[in-house]
């Protein structure tokens, strides 16, 4: 999923300071997920902004809603009659749907109340981390399912380097040196011969560096 | 026991704190509540194994917000007492009144009374 965090209220306050009236929209996805802008954030955050407002005298009508998804056509449809009474939007989706419906909306002014980090995983409640960077071509068949383009901090193909150290990277002693995960599983899978193998240079065109991307399914388009 | 405490005090009950939320203390707040503490179990004895410790940092965390938006994050507490310390609940009941008389009332009561 994407991972996102709340952003501070001090800054949500300062983008829409001004404004009369305020929808604030999350997304029933990744966000809710990682507790960042799911319903539960939605009430939260409209709360607190309203006491805000009212104790500075200030008269600001906040509203809340929830998306199914905010990456997509037909749920963000479901605010084309009423996005209109706003002078403001804060979403609470990821930076995807924030774009999505500041696309679509184009003279409603849109911000975002999250920070975008990463796409990763639920390690327990309240820790996240990271496990892809989308980099447009997958090698986890050949590093065991271990990701080295988002877990190694030099996005190593054939490492581990020298700053390997009892299993845990030199930029962090809490954070472990992929490689080393890489070559145990390996060598659980009875495959470290595959190791051996040197990886080629990547294609890095596919990743962000080849600018921005977009997938067309000619088979399933419309 | 007979126990006198501050009638101010309204008393909500729920089946275990854990079931308290932050939005449930920014509501009091929203309207107009001059506080609201969280009364749960001994840390260590909740029947559901962490739900007073979870409703703490529920608390902690509205607190955070509160503080933020110039409310007073002092106006909720979380306190732990025993089913059986029935003085104790007294006390604390007493002590958070005293609290919130020194905070003066909750500044949205004000607000709404002038936006109105």
């Amino acid at each position: 999923m994407i991972v996102a965090e709340q952003k501070p209220i001090e800054e949500i306050i300062e983008e829409i300071k001004g404004k009369g009236k305020i929808l604030i929209a999350g997304c029933n996805e990744c966000v809710t997920v990682c507790e960042a802008g799911g319903k539960k954030e939605v009430e939260v955050l409209a709360s607190a902004l309203r006491m805000y407002f009212m104790n500075q005298g200030q008269k600001v009508e906040i509203d809340e809603i929830t998306l199914e998804r905010q990456c997509d056509h037909e749920y963000l449809e479901e605010l084309r009659n009423s996005i209109g009474n706003y002078d403001a939007v804060v979403s609470l989706a990821c930076g995807v749907g924030v774009q999505f419906m500041a696309e679509k909306y184009m003279n409603i002014n849109i911000y975002p109340g999250v920070n975008t980090t990463f796409m990763g995983v639920t390690e327990e409640r309240g820790v996240w981390s990271e496990r892809c960077q989308g980099c447009g071509q997958c090698i986890l068949a050949s590093t065991a399912g271990i990701c080295p383009i988002s877990r190694c901090a030099k996005r190593l193909l054939n490492g581990p380097c020298g700053g390997s150290t009892k299993g845990k990277c030199e930029i962090n002693k809490e954070l472990d040196c992929a490689w080393q995960l890489i070559i145990d599983r390996l060598k659980e899978l009875g495959k470290l011969d595959e190791y051996e193998k040197l990886a080629p240079i990547k294609d890095w065109s596919t990743e962000r560096a080849g600018g921005p991307r977009k997938v067309v399914r000619e088979d399933v388009r419309q | 026991m007979r126990l006198q405490y501050p009638d101010s005090i309204r008393i909500i009950r729920i089946p275990c704190t854990g079931k308290v939320d932050i939005i449930h203390l920014l509501k009091a707040m929203e309207k107009g509540a001059d506080g609201a503490y969280v009364v749960g179990c001994l840390e260590g004895e909740c029947r559901f194994e962490n739900g007073n410790l979870r409703a703490r940092k529920r608390v902690e965390h509205a607190q955070e917000i509160l503080e933020k938006i110039g409310i007073g994050g002092e106006r909720v507490q979380m306190y732990n007492i025993s089913s059986g310390e029935g003085p104790r609940f007294a006390e604390a009941a007493r002590e958070m009144t005293e609290k919130i008389m020194e905070m003066g009332p909750n500044p949205m009561k004000k607000a709404k009374k002038k936006a109105a």
